[in-house]
């Protein structure tokens, strides 16, 4: 059974290990999920926002399950549950029926509309569809924002930023003014921890930050009273609305600061709010450039805690730098993320030799080869990757750690090398939303993580087992 | 507000309330109807039921044609055991691009399905349709006879875009598909005592242990269907003498099938907690009208439940008065479910299913107390008010119902496909008795704000006076 059990993807029907080429045409084991997640994550950090997708019921259930075991909270998600008929004359009526009774049922103050590969292949006319509802509703229903997120075009991460933009071309209104203490924040695909450290970091500036999403409650809550008919928390359509007074917007992720057509650069050409393209601040180098950031804004310096933070993190690479130099990991997930990482990796003396993501991203390696240390002759950088390839280059060279999602655990055991876990989804490990990977404090507990996992390899590996390393 | 302190608070949608029932009201009940549009259904479509059925089979390749999440979203999630092969734990698409999606998908199908039967030599390859497929017209049937032609594996083709109905069309498009399979394998060497075991997906290796239990009564299990499944198990289970259908909503087409064509006849049966258990094994026993099976089945029944009955005992005097709510996915597993609960003192006060039909409710209604709300392809809101009304202590159902059990306070026992513990046969009793009793039982829950707010206030009044 062993002889089964490990390498599944490189082991035939009748259990002996697989010969020839490597297939190519098909996507074997994804390392990406689809556009419709993302869309839902940005419209969970709405408040009182209940995602709908119109398409096939299944989308909504298959995505509200994954969510959930990631996030272990309620994730309603509701559908216009085509059928047959509706595939073939459309599904007007079917949305029609839903939103209302959504409404009726959820009393939404916002309803997130997604496409699926369903409506979008039949060519569903969605903006028609908002105006008869907003015709039969008079004005008086909660808005619908609508973003088109058909599965083919894309990944979760294109869904995520792709939703994040229309909400704000949605609810943004032109004001006449400046508010010289408030701060727009677009985070990338975080956990519940960094959102919150996010708004923490710029209230330490006196900056009030208004993210979008921002889904730290929402997907992170206490434990109930009462039944909430959709989770409390999010970022109110009235703060949204107010975005284009902010004196600043920091929009993070590698992938976004490249775009001319981000939700940032559409903040700063519509509306006239500055626009500070950031990486995610993950490992030194990108966190000082975030609390750079953060200083220019507000016009403060860094405050006293952060400094101490920068400082305890410093003399933490210092004190454990040892236990990684010349360590080799593979890095897979979120662009965004696996850029960061391998940013920080690279910091610490960790050679991330393998960095691939599932999106298909042109200039992939360019944007690698900018922020890695000691420059990238050594890594392979795979976009399109999915983990059958991931595995496949993983066997090849033989990292120390791979550092990912939950995906990455069949090739990690194995290798018998350790998998720390980090991004979307993490369903076989819990607390992955209270994780802190922004900022000198989430480079703190991130930096402890990787080490200690290295550290109990050389303890586990060793005959005599010392308890004093 | 969104926020409902009483049950009252929460309204049942116009067109659900048919679909809602309390034992002792009278009024009717409906099942067996697509979901109503925004309703939140915790049903999924009929591609899941199409991808949940096969999946079991280990030593097939299992691709999945259509864009990323309808493959992505199952890829190795569920607890379906096999003793062998693990192919079916690999998640394989054709992953379709818009250009795919524009000029259509036949090409990229074909491609994958000759580089992977190559790669993987599977016994046999099944090719789920995708809503997107059964909306560009790809000819799936032409391009899976063409690659069995070349690859001489045979390639079927599951008809099962997510719109096509509901989940149970899915169930029924992947009975179609594994029947194509049946007919197509030698017989000899069957016992004239055989059965197979429908709709037992050998969750945390279940299959194994109802397998062993026939053995030792002397009747040859010659296929499950579909757990630890094999293919070549497929192609000759139309030579056993009986079916035992256990997951009625997803196998009966399978069953009613065999017995059309290979005059099988079929009972349904279940294998959750003791007496359904027990009943199953002396049903087949009694089908073969032969004394030493019985007596072998006595025996085996007697003494699994020497040996578990004082744990269940145990259990019973911490359990016993508790409230428990259940949503499940097919009727036949209530059932067991409810009677499994009594055995630990327990009352069933809410009682829902995805895919009950009306004859699986009647029985439904039987069995439980008076007062009983019944629920038919339910949602978190509805879910979320009948725990509050019924003031449940446990709920029992899948990762969807978890949070609205744990946000409330209230115990929850996972009884899903994606469960790692096996809860069936006498073993699997004690297994449910300690699951339940492990959440029910934990001392945390004095701190959920839903659990511990009376004593807050009672306290604070001990203290005023």
């Amino acid at each position: 059974m062993s002889n089964f059990a490990v390498r599944i993807d490189r082991t035939t029907a009748a259990g002996a290990p697989t010969e020839g080429p490597e297939p190519k045409a098909a996507t074997r084991n994804a390392c990406k999920l689809c556009s419709p997640l993302g869309a839902a994550m940005v419209f969970k950090g709405v408040r009182n926002c209940l995602p709908f997708l119109h398409g096939s019921q299944g989308c909504a259930t298959y995505i509200r399950r994954y969510m959930i075991s990631h996030f272990r909270e309620p994730v309603d998600i509701a559908s216009s549950s085509f059928s047959e008929d509706d595939a073939i004359f459309g599904g007007a009526r079917n949305f029609a029926v839903g939103v209302d009774n959504v409404i009726a049922q959820y009393e939404p103050e916002v309803i997130g509309v997604a496409t699926t590969c369903l409506s979008e292949t039949i060519g569903e006319n969605m903006l028609g569809m908002i105006k008869d509802y907003k015709e039969r509703h008079e004005g008086d229903g909660p808005p619908l924002v609508h973003v088109s997120t058909p599965a083919y075009t894309g990944t979760h991460s294109d869904g995520y930023y792709a939703a994040i933009k229309a909400v704000l071309q949605e609810f943004v209104q032109p004001l006449n003014l400046t508010l010289s203490h408030q701060v727009n924040i677009l985070p990338p695909m975080c956990s519940c921890a960094d959102l919150r450290h996010l708004r923490d970091l710029c209230a330490l500036y006196e900056l009030e930050a208004t993210i979008v999403p921002d889904y730290s409650d929402t997907l992170e809550g206490a434990s109930w009273d009462a039944y909430h008919r959709i989770s409390p928390g999010g970022t109110s359509v009235e703060d949204i609305a107010e975005m284009s007074a902010s004196k600043a917007t920091l929009e993070i992720g590698h992938t976004q600061a490249g775009r001319k057509d981000s939700a940032g650069v559409w903040l700063e050409k519509e509306h006239g709010v500055r626009r500070e393209a950031l990486g995610w601040p993950l490992g030194i180098r990108l966190s000082d450039e975030f609390f750079a950031s953060l200083s220019l804004i507000s016009g403060k310096t860094m405050p006293e805690t952060v400094a101490a933070e920068r400082g305890r993190l410093v003399d933490a690479y210092v004190d454990a730098h040892k236990y990684v130099s010349g360590r080799r990991a593979a890095v897979f997930g979120e662009p965004d993320l696996v850029v960061a990482l391998a940013s920080f990796l690279s910091e610490i003396g960790i050679r991330p030799v393998i960095c691939a993501t599932g999106s298909k991203l042109k200039g992939w390696r360019e944007l690698l080869a900018g922020e890695i240390d000691g420059g990238i002759d050594d890594i392979e950088t795979i976009a399109g990757a999915d983990h059958a390839k991931i595995a496949e280059r993983t066997r090849a060279l033989e990292p120390d750690l791979m550092v990912g999602s939950s995906k990455g655990y069949p090739i990690a055991r194995e290798l018998d090398i350790p998998l720390v876990r980090v991004g979307f989804p993490i369903h076989d490990r819990i607390g992955s939303q209270r994780q802190l990977t922004m900022g000198y404090r989430g480079t703190q507990e991130l930096f402890d993580r990787v080490v200690n996992a290295l550290l109990k390899v050389k303890q586990d590996d060793s005959d005599t087992g010392f308890s004093y390393l | 507000m969104n926020t409902a302190t009483t049950p009252e608070a929460i309204q049942v949608l116009t067109d659900r309330t048919d679909q809602v029932w309390t034992k002792g009201s009278g009024k009717a009940f409906k099942c067996d109807r697509k979901s109503t549009a925004g309703s939140v259904t915790q049903r999924a479509c009929a591609f899941c039921g199409s991808r949940v059925v096969l999946y079991p089979i280990a030593d097939a390749l299992h691709i999945v044609h259509g864009p990323i999440g309808c493959a992505v979203y199952n890829w190795d999630i569920r607890g379906a055991m096999s003793s062998g092969p693990q192919l079916h734990r690999n998640s394989f698409s054709t992953d379709l691009a818009e250009k795919e999606v524009i000029f259509g998908g036949e090409k990229k199908l074909k491609e994958s399905l000759v580089e992977l039967i190559e790669y993987y030599k599977p016994k046999a390859a099944f090719v789920y349709s995708t809503c997107i497929v059964g909306l560009i017209g790809d000819d799936v049937d032409a391009v899976c006879k063409s690659v069995t032609q070349v690859t001489g594996v045979d390639c079927i083709p599951v008809d099962s875009p997510g719109f096509k109905g509901t989940k149970k069309s899915g169930y029924q498009a992947a009975c179609e598909a594994a029947f194509k399979l049946v007919g197509t394998g030698d017989t000899g060497g069957i016992s004239k005592y055989s059965i197979n075991l429908l709709g037992e997906f050998n969750i945390a290796g279940e299959a194994w242990m109802i397998r062993e239990y026939f053995e030792k009564i002397g009747i040859e299990v010659v296929a499950t269907i579909t757990g630890d499944g094999r293919v070549d198990d497929l192609r000759r289970c139309h030579g056993a003498a009986l079916n035992l259908v256990q997951c009625s909503g997803s196998m009966t087409h399978l069953a009613k099938k065999l017995k059309e064509d290979y005059g099988i006849p079929m009972q349904r049966v279940s294998f959750f907690g003791f007496e359904d258990t027990a009943r199953a094994l002396y049903a087949a026993a009694e089908y073969f009208g032969d004394e030493d099976l019985m007596k072998r089945a006595q025996e085996l029944v007697r003494s699994e439940i020497a040996k578990y009955a004082p744990t269940l005992r145990a259990y019973k005097k911490l359990l016993k008065g508790k409230k428990a709510a259940l949503y499940v996915g097919g009727a036949f597993k209530a059932f067991s479910l409810v009677t499994a609960l009594r055995t630990l003192g327990m009352q069933t006060v809410l009682a829902g299913t995805q895919t009950g039909s009306a004859e699986d409710y009647e029985q439904l209604k039987e069995i439980c107390d008076p007062g009983t709300v019944i629920v038919d392809d339910s949602n978190p809101l509805e879910l979320a008010k009948f725990v509050l009304e019924k003031d449940v202590d446990l709920f029992i159902g899948g990762v969807k119902e978890r949070p609205i059990a744990f946000k409330l306070g209230v115990a929850f026992c996972d009884h899903n496909h994606e469960r790692k513990i096996p809860l069936a046969g006498f073993e699997g009793m004690a297994h449910f008795a300690d699951e339940v009793a492990r959440s029910a039982l934990s001392p945390v829950w004095k701190f959920a704000p839903r659990r511990s707010l009376p004593r807050v206030t009672q306290n604070k009044e001990g203290v005023s006076a």
